[in-house]
């Protein structure tokens, strides 16, 4: 019913599908195993650094930050350093803490107006927990994906991987096996947290209301990624050591296609290339936009240090000896010092400013 | 006008539901009580901006310019050159909704436009549309239109919605600011010579007269005397005051309003009653201006052009008359500007020097740049010196809460100077719930020059999350004053509490100082300066001439 939603998903489910049938016609696993991703790397790489250079080419005319907190002012007030930050480390707390814990998201308040005519705002964490958990999550796994680009594979990656995979899970019957190899929990929290800020999306009105295809698009691609990911891992058994062959071939440029490579493979590889291909030209880029804001990332010493603006050029005023000539003769009668007395002979009008016209 | 504003039974009935048609398919809907009047067309020609003429919001025809929709494109592309932010909002929103119940005209009025992601969507869906490529593609199911007259009624209805006080922005996990981008908005619409009344007049006012108001300098003398009048008669001291007084140390600018209308005009009653205190006590030298007699820029609200053009004369007067520093007077959208943009529009200002108070020795290190302190600084200050002598309890009537304004607190962070000296000069003060005040606070619903007469209903729908919360404290506390920092609260509260808490008055902080400070050579004070009785202290003496004419009056 709703094209905005309904669109992506078909759009999704088509490219899932292209890839599936696609990596089964011998020749075009090249196509889908190496000269896509190799193109939508060129086109993230680019698209990306254009983006942002696009972005820092327009100046910042003013210090606009967003103070949220106690200005620093006189000594013996308490100063709010990261709410208001003045000083470097003080900005780069605020945006760490806005970009490591999302914490503007973190105050979140839902509105609720009673019966009675009474408004309230209660806590709402839910958001912030959805966004944390899929933000996190997609971060691990991206961790444990360098695993595939990397021999011998780099201790931190090993670390995260076991942290990881703490919690076991071992389902073992002849028909269903499940949780070998070991779980992976940044998985599953990164397919529920889509699934939650999908469900979101579609079940909270006001919500519902502003979304539209690229709100929904890429939560219904990264579903797929986790999805075939899962189904890869866990499910089919893809040949994990002709998987990291071809992904090593990719990341020192010699490309190759092994044998055994399961058509989820290519899938999953397929929608994580449209994914990124797809970033540049998206909200996605909040990435790199987020850095850039120029209410969070400014110093807010507005009034002890000047900031220039590069484009700052002389506008018309109305002079004070326009103002003067137009009330002279008011500003005398009144008593007011003025910079010209009157001359008592002419008798002419002051001339007003319009008369410039 | 006020017959056809709802009762307030009526207007909380609020429904926060979005409708079922997408929001491009719900056209827009120009309603009486909810927008300004036009621009008047001398107005926007005295100041030179583009396109003045008689126009209706009501009527079909705007008697738009040919190639206004070229205008548009092109002005947006300008701004999206010259202004990082502008372009980053355009693209980084995410859509997660966090901010869309923040915004007190969504509060109040339930329409899904006021949400204030999809105010900025509004615009950028034009954005989109022009300036990217996915956008061109795949058009309305990814957010994209082009520009139509519908959507420019459409921006011009909801940026007049929008009263750029940054609440949304706090909430935003990108600090994407709504006031940026109301800001923009507005700046196009004014290349087509869209204004509303309520911001082109004033504007024009204050660049021929210097405030606002239009207030000739003869007249704005005159009102400071009416002033001196009313002080001597409730304290017995005929105070002095320095006007365009070359070579003082000080110049002194606040906002217009507090000179001509209630309850500001006591708050600038407690501005010379201060000054001529510390003149008595200390020397102190400072001069008020009429040239530089308005420290609110309706200009912020029109383009950052106009803005830059209306504070020149803050500097501009500061050194013709050759003072150190200047002192700035209780507003809220002044100091966003004063704060954040007048060093860097009209600055440096090498003929000023660091400001220093000369009572206490306080260096104000953080104004050393754009030499210009708030009252609320240096009254803090001097009260934490021990340089006032004050009663507070001749405030003790008073149960007080304080209303921080938007712009001094999210474009500045002004909260304890005003609260310390709240805390000193009356003893019965409470805050609101935490939600609702300091970088939470809310607007009084005509901020950003949305307070005129005719959109009565948007103000009081907009006020009402504010109002909400002054109701809580006066129940809780039996509150009945409502303190602020800011002439435009001081002339927008006090119909909202009529409206909504009938029992709570307004008053600004400096009127509660001179209420408590002792002068030098005072009488015993019976009233405060209202010309009220101070409970406890009525004087007995009966004068029937007096009795009669207040009961006249009510």
């Amino acid at each position: 019913m709703n094209s905005r939603y309904i669109v992506p998903l078909i759009a999704v489910i088509v490219l899932f599908l292209i890839a599936y049938l696609g990596a089964q016609v011998s020749g075009l696993q090249y196509v889908f195993g190496v000269v896509v991703p190799y193109l939508a790397i060129l086109t993230f790489v680019v698209g990306f650094a254009y983006r942002v250079i696009s972005w820092t080419r327009s100046p910042v005319p003013f210090a606009i930050p967003t103070t949220g907190g106690q200005q620093k002012s006189l000594p013996w007030v308490q100063h709010s350093q990261f709410d208001n930050p003045v000083k470097g480390w003080q900005v780069v707390g605020r945006m760490a803490l806005e970009i490591l814990t999302f914490r503007s998201l973190f105050r979140n308040t839902r509105m609720k107006l009673t019966q009675g005519g009474r408004l309230a705002y209660q806590l709402e964490i839910f958001l912030w927990v959805g966004a944390l958990a899929f933000h996190y999550a997609f971060l691990v796994v991206l961790i444990r994906h360098l695993r595939f680009f990397t021999e011998p594979v780099p201790y931190f990656v090993q670390l995260v991987e076991n942290i990881d995979s703490f919690f076991r899970v071992e389902i073992i019957y002849p028909i269903f096996k499940f949780g070998v190899p070991g779980v992976y929990l940044s998985g599953f929290v990164l397919l529920a947290a889509v699934s939650y800020l999908f469900l979101r999306r579609l079940f909270v009105r006001q919500v519902k209301y502003i979304s539209i295809a690229s709100d929904y698009f890429p939560l219904f691609l990264i579903f797929g990624i986790a999805f075939s990911g899962i189904l890869m891992r866990y499910f089919t058994k893809t040949d994990v050591t002709a998987a990291k062959e071809l992904t090593l071939g990719l990341i020192t440029f010699r490309p190759t296609i092994p044998d055994g490579i399961s058509a989820v493979f290519f899938v999953h590889v397929f929608l994580v290339s449209i994914l990124i291909a797809y970033f540049p030209f998206s909200k996605l880029m909040h990435l790199g936009g987020v850095f850039l804001s120029p209410t969070r990332n400014m110093p807010t010493d507005t009034r002890a240090r000047r900031h220039v603006n590069p484009w700052n050029y002389p506008v018309p005023v109305h002079t004070y000896e326009e103002y003067e000539d137009e009330f002279r003769e008011k500003m005398v009668e009144a008593g007011l010092p003025v910079e010209k007395m009157p001359e008592p002979a002419a008798a002419e009008e002051p001339e007003p400013a319009e008369e410039k016209e | 006008m006020a017959d056809e504003t709802p009762r307030p039974e009526e207007l909380i009935q609020i429904d926060h539901r979005p409708p079922k048609k997408d929001w491009m398919d719900v056209p827009v809907n120009i309603r009486k009580g909810m927008y300004c009047y036009a621009a008047n067309p001398k107005s926007v020609e005295y100041v030179g901006l583009p396109h003045a003429r008689e126009w209706n919001p009501m009527e079909e025809d705007w008697k738009l310019p040919e190639d206004w929709q070229d205008i548009i494109h092109k002005g947006f592309k300008e701004r999206l050159d010259k202004f990082r932010s502008f372009r980053v909002f355009m693209d980084i929103c995410v859509r997660c909704g966090a901010c869309a119940d923040k915004c007190h005209y969504f509060i109040g009025t339930g329409d899904p436009k006021n949400m204030p992601v999809l105010r900025a969507e509004l615009l950028r869906s034009v954005y989109r549309n022009d300036f990217t490529r996915m956008g061109k593609i795949l058009g309305k199911v990814n957010g994209a239109r082009p520009m139509s007259l519908d959507v420019l009624k459409e921006w011009w209805y909801y940026l007049f919605q929008c009263s750029e006080c940054r609440r949304c922005s706090v909430f935003c996990p990108y600090g994407i600011d709504t006031a940026e981008i109301t800001i923009m908005g507005r700046e196009l619409l004014n290349l087509l010579g869209l204004n509303v009344d309520w911001i082109a007049t004033p504007v024009a006012n204050c660049y021929r007269t210097g405030n606002h108001l239009g207030i000739q300098p003869h007249a704005f003398k005159d009102m400071l005397d009416f002033f001196v009048e009313d002080i001597e008669e409730i304290t017995g001291v005929p105070v002095e005051y320095n006007i365009n007084k070359k070579g003082a140390d000080i110049l002194f600018i606040t906002p217009s309003g507090d000179v001509f209308a209630d309850p500001g005009t006591y708050t600038a009653m407690g501005y010379l009653m201060l000054f001529h205190y510390l003149k008595e006590k200390y020397g102190f030298d400072v001069t008020w201006s009429t040239y530089g007699s308005e420290g609110g820029n309706f200009g912020f609200f029109t383009s950052h052009e106009t803005m830059k053009r209306l504070n020149s004369k803050m500097y501009a007067e500061a050194k013709r008359l050759g003072v150190k520093w200047i002192l700035g007077g209780e507003c809220g959208h002044m100091w966003r500007v004063i704060n954040q943009y007048m060093d860097t529009m009209n600055g440096p200002t090498d003929f000023l020097e660091e400001p220093v108070s000369p009572i206490t020795g306080t260096k104000f290190e953080n104004a050393r740049s754009n030499k210009m302190v708030h009252i609320a600084e240096f009254t803090a200050d001097l009260i934490k010196h021990g340089k006032l002598e004050l009663d507070p309890s001749r405030n003790d009537h008073l149960k007080v809460t304080f209303h921080d304004s938007c712009n001094p607190s999210r474009g500045m962070g002004i909260f304890e100077e005003p609260r310390y000296v709240i805390n000193n000069v009356c003893n019965h003060f409470y805050e609101m719930p935490a939600n609702t005040i300091r970088e939470n606070t809310f607007c009084c619903g005509s901020g950003a020059g949305l307070n005129a007469g005719e959109n009565m209903e948007l103000r009081l729908t907009g006020g009402l999350p504010r109002a909400n919360a002054v109701k809580h404290v006066h129940e809780s506390h039996g509150v009945n004053m409502l303190a602020c920092i800011c002439a435009i609260d001081r002339a927008a509260l006090p119909p909202l509490m009529e409206y909504w808490v009938p029992e709570v008055d307004v008053t600004g902080l400096h009127e509660m100082v001179a209420n408590a400070l002792i002068m030098p050579g005072e009488n015993e004070r019976s009233t405060d300066l209202r010309g009220e009785d101070i409970p406890g202290r009525e004087v007995v003496e009966e004068e029937t001439e007096g009795e009669s004419e207040e009961q006249a009056d009510e």
